[in-house]
């Protein structure tokens, strides 16, 4: 195992963002401030049906995962995307790392992306609330599975991408419809039977639910049940990762 | 003799059907300079990616430095530092810390006393700190040599490392090859400039659609193929029809500028001379100068390729 050269190239994917922090962490953070903003004066001291928790405390959590999953997201799909237009992958492609060396730097910087944003998002909303944790490892557990499921997608996606045309399309039509749907702004239980049970299939839904259970202590998902899916999601995504870089998947002819 | 590249039967067929290499073998000795020449679209960048990791061969064997290269990447690539033809850069960040990260790829630990030596004999030190997206084409293309030497190989292959490099820091960044050869680097190189090749190599091969047409020391070719040529200079530029192509097809007669040049072969002590002259002025009527001039690499080269295109 390489582990100089996984560590590098783990610091290389961390400090990209993090040289960029204004457009990376800083630009999230404030995005999250006016949903709430928004929703506050729209919701006012509302409480969310058959839950019972205040609107703005259940709103939170799932703002805070939203942002933690689609910065993992950007953070490899946008290495990987700028790496094939400036012909970069060639250096990774050439440096003695294995394919599973160069999932795990990807996933890890992905996850520590989503997590500098998650702190950062809690430290600025929290005060605002009377929130407070009640499962540490559900959120740690969830935050952790969400990003490495998001970030993989976003190595996917940047493998699949010919342009930024075609990152912009699955951004749009499949990750965007996905988290909007998943229920950051509203319950499952307020939906009509058969959207509850379409919530099922979507697996950010999961995510997004056990985050907050992790807050609030209430969900709409069966937390053990949830967790299998998450960790069958999670597994699936690093295997699919480590073999389509391994076999050079749209990357090597 | 050790060998630093054996290739066996290589081939490659693209995705899009297109044959880049049919069964290249070539050796390239430990410690050479070996030249790998070939017109555009002969396969040389192929061959190069293939050994790079960035293409995947479909058929055949590398060894390299003894071990297999498909079975032992890791092993390999520890050793082996690559010069991409196209330029490639990371807009992140500044050399200094692009070689850091190169050579921390590599497993090594950032052997800085090196890192700023390579920046200063590729005449990078006062860019150092510069992001890379405002390096020039030629610095960043001297990066890319940099980045491949940073952890030390033993066998370098530069694919085109010249273009777009002026004369004088070419010379100078030859000169640093020359220095790397000598302390005991393997180097395999492909230039469109042959008299660099002929000045700086001892060993040369001439691919060209996707075949290997020879592979010797560079003396051998010199002196073996390396005759004479007929160069006959014109008022205007001369068209060599496809006609005259087949009528003086032992000539392999070709142009440049208002020239035109026939290449002679020896028989029994004699060069084909006469027949040659005759047949130029039967095509194309009186000179206004005929020389013979001594073949060099880029005469050698341009015959060789000719006989061999179908």
């Amino acid at each position: 195992m390489n582990w100089y050269g996984c560590w590098t190239l783990y610091s290389r994917e961390t400090r990209r963002f993090l040289n960029v922090k204004m457009q990376t962490v800083v630009a999230p953070a404030l995005t999250a401030v006016m949903y709430l903003i928004v929703f506050r004066y729209a919701m006012g001291e509302r409480s969310v049906p058959n839950l019972d928790v205040p609107y703005f405390n259940f709103l939170i959590p799932g703002l805070v995962m939203m942002s933690m999953m689609q910065n993992a997201f950007a953070n490899t799909s946008s290495s990987i995307m700028v790496g094939k237009l400036m012909n970069m992958q060639i250096f990774l492609m050439m440096a003695p790392l294995t394919a599973f060396e160069v999932t795990l730097a990807f996933l890890a910087a992905a996850v520590t992306r989503a997590f500098i944003v998650a702190v950062v998002l809690l430290l600025v909303l929290v005060p605002f609330t009377d929130m407070h944790i009640e499962h540490l490892w559900m959120i740690l557990f969830y935050g952790v599975c969400g990003s490495i499921i998001m970030g993989g997608m976003g190595m996917i996606g940047g493998m699949w991408s010919k342009t930024f045309d075609d990152m912009a399309l699955l951004n749009n039509f499949i990750i965007m419809p996905l988290t909007f749907l998943s229920g950051v702004f509203y319950s499952v239980k307020q939906l009509p039977e058969t959207w509850q049970a379409a919530n099922h299939f979507n697996p950010f839904f999961y995510l997004i639910d056990g985050f907050r259970h992790g807050f609030l202590n209430v969900g709409d998902t069966d937390p053990s049940q949830a967790v299998a899916i998450v960790s069958i999601a999670t597994l699936t995504t690093i295997f699919s990762c480590w073999q389509l870089w391994r076999t050079g998947w749209k990357l090597k002819d | 003799m050790s060998i630093a590249l054996a290739v066996k039967q290589l081939t490659k067929t693209y995705s899009n059907g297109k044959k880049a290499l049919e069964g290249v073998d070539l050796t390239v000795p430990e410690g050479s300079f070996f030249a790998l020449l070939g017109p555009n679209g002969a396969g040389k960048s192929t061959l190069i990616n293939i050994l790079a990791d960035t293409v995947k061969p479909s058929a055949g064997e590398v060894s390299f430095l003894g071990h297999d290269l498909f079975t032992e990447r890791k092993w390999c690539k520890q050793r082996l530092g690559v010069v991409p033809q196209e330029i490639a850069f990371d807009p992140f960040f500044n050399p200094r810390d692009i070689l850091k990260i190169m050579s921390g790829m590599f497993g090594v630990k950032p052997d800085m006393k090196w890192i700023d030596e390579l920046l200063e004999r590729l005449e990078l030190a006062e860019h150092a700190q510069k992001n890379a997206r405002m390096l020039s084409g030629g610095m960043r293309r001297r990066l890319l040599v940099a980045q491949a030497l940073v952890h030390k190989p033993k066998v370098v292959i530069l694919d085109e490392p010249t273009a777009g490099v002026d004369v004088e820091l070419r010379k100078r960044l030859w000169g640093f090859m020359r220095e790397l050869n000598a302390n005991g680097t393997t180097i395999l190189l492909t230039t469109h400039y042959l008299e660099e090749a002929e000045e700086l190599c001892d060993h040369v091969a001439i691919i060209n659609q996707g075949k290997l047409l020879t592979s010797q020391s560079m003396k051998g070719l010199l002196d073996n193929v390396g005759s004479s040529s007929l160069v006959l200079e014109y008022a205007e530029p001369k068209i060599i029809s496809d006609d005259i192509k087949n009528k003086l097809a032992d000539f392999c007669p070709r142009t440049q500028e208002n020239k035109v040049i026939l290449s002679l072969k020896k028989c029994d002590g004699h060069t084909n001379f006469n027949d040659a002259y005759q047949a130029a002025l039967a095509c194309w009527g009186e000179a206004i100068s005929v020389n013979i001039q001594d073949e060099d690499l880029e005469d050698v080269f341009l015959r060789i390729t000719h006989e061999n295109q179908s």
